[in-house]
């Protein structure tokens, strides 16, 4: 039995090898001062700790042409809190009405709308190229906000309808009795015990935002306004940056997530669980 | 009228012609210049544009729009979906001839610059060839910065000499050498192909040395036919070429992989003449050049240029750019840095390094063949196609399905076969 | 009645903005991709004179293709299987009752929050064989510097693994989702159930082997249909790890769709490779999502 014990922990510490093993790679190198840096020693711990690396990285060297991710950072910034917002409000409001209004073929039309969230974007990104033009949003904060709000609707209507089920309708059905309409019982009762939904729609709106590569690519790839995925994607196929200003890039782009993950873990999990529509 | 009056007349006509004139106003905003220098003598070559431009211009930003990575093709589709969505960078690097003309001028989406080349006088600085392929019925429509040559061999003379070799005229002296290398344990065929366009950037110069300069052209346009038995010819000198190669090609870029030549542990390759910009960054003067085998007298050309598309927001930065581009100076400033030669034929020769003269000279005497794999021969569509056609060769080196293949694409691209 | 007819109305124009959203941005859009798939659109400029199936015919002649369908199978196939087994083998593991359960269960979990960017960029550096100038680098050295050197591999510079080496990187990733569905599944069991069965003298290997595993079926599903769809889909993680690879080894349908599209300019043979992964994709979501909505809701 200890043996057996001792073999569990094993297993379970080599996978987390296994998982901790690219961070290592990443905070180690990005750490290391220039004159550390040597494709020899990448393995090896840093002898002093330095912040040269990220500095590079979020400020760029300009006598060599490299542009930093500052600018970047802050596009991300600009464009997930919007998007996240706009869409969490539209999920809830969908799923207000998905989950407590039924009509008829309302679950059909549900499902219609979820399918949204599996499509693969090449299938619509021909044409979105040319709609954003028209409606003079290509190549904007604003058109990727846009974009972004549309094909969150999908998941964060999913999310709210399966929180908002889960609130008795008789509650409501006493409210109507006491004259309460549509709109009020969505202010009175529903939104304030909305938040831990809310909590799951933008963690889940926010990371997955945040981590989006191919709308950027499409659609905001003007270097101010080129959110920071697409921007570290572009800062690592050039082969003169050094890697350890690669692998601070990479950590910039991944903190933000990160930071939600180890303080928000248990909503983002929610979110996942969503996700896959079995674990609901 | 009194001599007051004659002064005040004359300061507000001056001041009427002035603004008229965009070139004496202080211009001001920014240009966004987009393109796929990044790295080593390339952005050194572009930053010298800009300097000469900013010092000229200190109120414009210059923002300098670049994307890395596969010799442009990153860039390329970045451009495109931005000129779909109608919000095109200031101005674009864009490789004269078909890339230019197919890509962007019969559709529509640039302006004419025929204005700004007669005024600057570039008609009568330019050579015929690059002027050619930078004009689309009657109009000029980009400003060439530079001109490449594609069909090099670079060797690493201390190899050579130590060995007591020559660079091979043909192909069959080639392998010959080849073997003598290959027999000292020396690498005799250098390449990196990890970016995809490389092996098709070599077998582009086979096919010249294989067809001629005639026949190589006339694959682009329907008179020579992809299968021609010089064709296959060719393919079967790529195969035999590539077990030649250095067996980590598949992992190296190409500048990764000169890594070899520079060191001795590698003794030949082709490429375009960016490797000679490449050889003085890592100061390595000494290499040894000489034409592909059996391309002697062509000049396998590509040529870098900067054009005007439609609606870009500053369009007076643009132009002032452009002049700054097509200056004496400014050909200068570049091409010293980027290891080519300037497109204008009235620069000072003495201010380039070896290579770059020798180059020079052979522009003016030798054939001229547009390069198809850099944008110059046939559309982007069709090069894309070859390039991957050439790609999966080298993965897989079936001949016969590998030419079926080029006879099906330019079928596609609408050459009949 | 006046009343409920009002919040019928109010109910709708709730959702109204979504619906008009999702059937232009979502329906609208696959129509219209769909028709220029049918079109002869081959350069920049649109031409959109029909020509019906024949982007198809030509796209399942092209070479490319071919080995992209090739690819995406053995990806799927790969990465469905490594993330199935070893999401399930954690998460039965982390069931054990074990100290720092939480802890363990964070680090599995973490690479989800990742963007598919920072996975690939920070894998291609350690899936770099280096070449014989840099000598061996990323993993191939940590595996000479501890002594396994014989494991060294040329990982997805090496046409004949290729996607291959992808497939760590997407299960790096991956895994811990799968693992936190199948932990979440374990915990929705009664206990009573296999309390029950060790009471009868089953062994643990029976139990989960007889009522775990049978009861995680559900699961399993969701699992598979997922992983599937982003399988199918995969684009960011190519793009930043390896690009198309010598002669395609690396590439995927999603990526030959960008580069036909905006580097060739053949948007109708970019708009039918997007048509057919879409087909793909709603083959095996759409029964899932009325399986699911319908025992779900």
């Amino acid at each position: 039995m200890r043996l057996s014990k001792f073999f569990l922990y094993l297993v379970l510490i080599v996978f987390a090898i296994f998982y901790l093993l690219p961070i290592y790679v990443i905070l180690t190198t990005s750490l290391k001062s220039f004159s550390e840096v040597s494709l020899r020693s990448m393995w090896k711990l840093p002898k002093s700790i330095s912040l040269d690396s990220f500095i590079i990285a979020w400020k760029g060297n300009p006598s060599k042409g490299l542009k930093g991710l500052s600018q970047n950072f802050m596009n991300s910034i600009y464009l997930v809190i919007p998007a996240t917002i706009i869409s969490s409000f539209l999920g809830s409001m969908n799923g207000y009405v998905f989950a407590k209004w039924k009509f008829r073929y309302s679950d059909t039309l549900f499902s219609i709308i979820i399918f949204g969230m599996f499509i693969p974007y090449q299938s619509v990104l021909i044409p979105m190229v040319q709609v954003l033009q028209k409606l003079r949003l290509y190549g904007s904060i604003p058109g990727l906000v846009f974009v972004h709000c549309v094909y969150g609707i999908p998941i964060a209507t999913l999310i709210f309808r399966n929180y908002y089920a889960s609130i008795p309708t008789e509650i409501l059905e006493a409210a109507r009795i006491d004259g309460a309409g549509f709109l009020s019982i969505y202010n009175r009762m529903i939104l304030p015990v909305s938040m831990p939904g809310f909590a799951v729609v933008m963690i889940w709106q926010f990371t997955s935002i945040w981590n989006d590569f191919l709308f950027g690519l499409i659609v905001a790839q003007k270097p101010s306004i080129q959110p920071i995925t697409v921007a570290l994607n572009n800062l690592a196929g050039s082969y003169f940056v050094e890697w350890n200003i690669q692998m601070a890039g990479a950590l910039l782009t991944a903190i933000p997530p990160l930071i939600i993950y180890i303080f928000l873990g248990r909503y983002f999990m929610r979110g996942l669980l969503a996700g896959s529509l079995a674990g609901t | 009228m009194n001599r007051n009056k004659w002064v005040s007349l004359i300061v507000s006509l001056l001041l009427v012609f002035s603004l008229s004139f965009p070139a004496f106003a202080q211009l001001k905003g920014e240009i966004e210049i987009f393109s796929w220098w990044t790295a080593g003598g390339e952005a050194e070559g572009l930053q010298a544009l800009f300097d000469i431009y900013t010092k000229k211009y200190p109120d414009v930003k210059v923002i300098n729009a670049t994307v890395a990575g596969g010799a442009g093709t990153n860039a390329k589709a970045v451009l495109k979906t931005r000129m779909l969505g109608g919000d095109p960078p200031d101005t674009f690097q864009v490789h004269a001839g078909k890339e230019l003309t197919d890509t962007w001028v019969k559709t529509g989406f640039m302006e004419p610059l025929t204005d700004l080349f007669k005024s600057e006088g570039w008609l009568k600085v330019m050579p015929k060839g690059i002027l050619d392929i930078v004009s689309y019925r009657g109009n000029y429509w980009s400003v060439p910065v530079n001109i490449h040559r594609a069909n090099v061999l670079w060797y690493n003379k201390k190899v050579f000499k130590d060995n007591g070799l020559t660079p091979p005229k043909t192909f069959d002296e080639f392998f010959k050498v080849a073997d003598a290398l290959k027999a000292k344990g020396v690498i005799p065929f250098v390449l990196g192909t990890k970016d995809g366009w490389e092996a098709a950037h070599v077998f582009e110069t086979i096919l010249i040395a294989k067809l001629g300069a005639e026949g190589y052209k006339g694959l682009w346009t329907g008179k020579t036919k992809w299968s021609n038995p010089k064709v296959t010819e060719a393919l079967e000198i790529l195969k035999k070429l590539f077990t030649y190669i250095n067996p980590d090609h598949s992992a190296a870029t190409w500048d990764e992989a000169y890594q070899y030549i520079i060191s001795g542990k590698g003794a030949m390759s082709i490429m375009g003449d960016w490797a000679a910009g490449y050889f003085f960054s890592k100061g390595y003067p000494d290499f040894g050049w000489a034409p592909v085998p059996e391309t002697a007298g062509v000049f396998d050309a590509l040529s870098d240029s900067f054009g005007l598309p439609k609606g870009c927001k500053n369009r007076d930065n643009v132009i002032a750019f452009l002049r700054v581009l097509g200056s004496k100076e400014g050909q200068e400033a570049f091409n010293i840095k980027k290891g080519s030669i300037p497109a204008r034929t009235d620069i000072n020769k003495n201010l380039f390094p070896e290579y770059q003269k020798s180059c020079m000279e052979d522009w003016m005497k030798d054939t001229i063949v547009p390069s198809v794999i850099h944008g110059a021969a046939a559309a982007e569509g069709w090069v894309t196609e070859f390039k991957d056609v050439i790609s999966l060769f080298i993965a897989r080196p079936d001949i016969s399905t590998t030419q079926k293949a080029l006879i099906q694409i330019a079928n596609r691209a609408g050459v009949k076969q | 009645m006046r009343k409920i007819k009002e919040e019928r109305i109010l109910s709708f124009l709730f959702i109204a903005p979504s619906i008009v959203l999702i059937s232009v941005f979502v329906y609208g859009f696959i129509i219209w991709t769909g028709w220029i798939s049918l079109t002869n659109w081959r350069d920049v400029f649109p031409d959109f004179s029909f020509v019906g199936l024949r982007n198809y015919i030509d796209l399942f002649q092209n070479l490319r293709f071919q080995i992209d369908f090739k690819n995406i199978m053995v990806f799927t196939v790969l990465f469905l299987l490594s993330s199935i087994f070893i999401g399930l083998l954690l998460a039965i593991l982390l069931d054990r009752k074990i100290r720092y359960e939480n802890i363990f269960r964070s680090i599995y979990l973490f690479p989800m929050a990742i963007s598919f960017i920072v996975t690939g960029v920070v894998w291609r550096w350690l899936l770099n064989p280096g070449t014989e100038a840099s000598g061996s680098l990323g993993i191939n050295m940590l595996l000479e510097q501890i002594g396994l050197g014989f494991l060294k591999s040329k990982w997805y510079t090496d046409p004949s693994i290729g996607i291959k080496a992808v497939v760590i990187a997407a299960v790096w990733q991956m895994s811990g989702y799968v693992m936190a569905m199948y932990l979440a599944g374990i915990r929705s069991i009664p206990g009573e159930l296999s309390e029950a069965a060790q009471v009868d003298g089953a062994s643990i290997w029976q139990i989960y082997r007889y009522i775990i595993l049978p009861l995680l079926r559900p699961v399993t599903l969701g699992a598979v249909i997922i992983l599937t769809h982003i399988s199918l889909k995969i684009f960011d993680l190519v793009v930043a790890m390896t690009g198309a690879g010598i002669g395609f080894s690396c590439d995927v349908p999603a990526l030959f769709m960008y580069d036909t599209t905006f580097r060739g300019n053949f948007f109708a043979q970019g708009a039918a490779i997007a048509t057919i992964l879409l087909i793909s994709i709603a083959i095996i979501i759409v029964p899932y999502l009325r399986y699911s909505l319908k025992s779900g809701g």
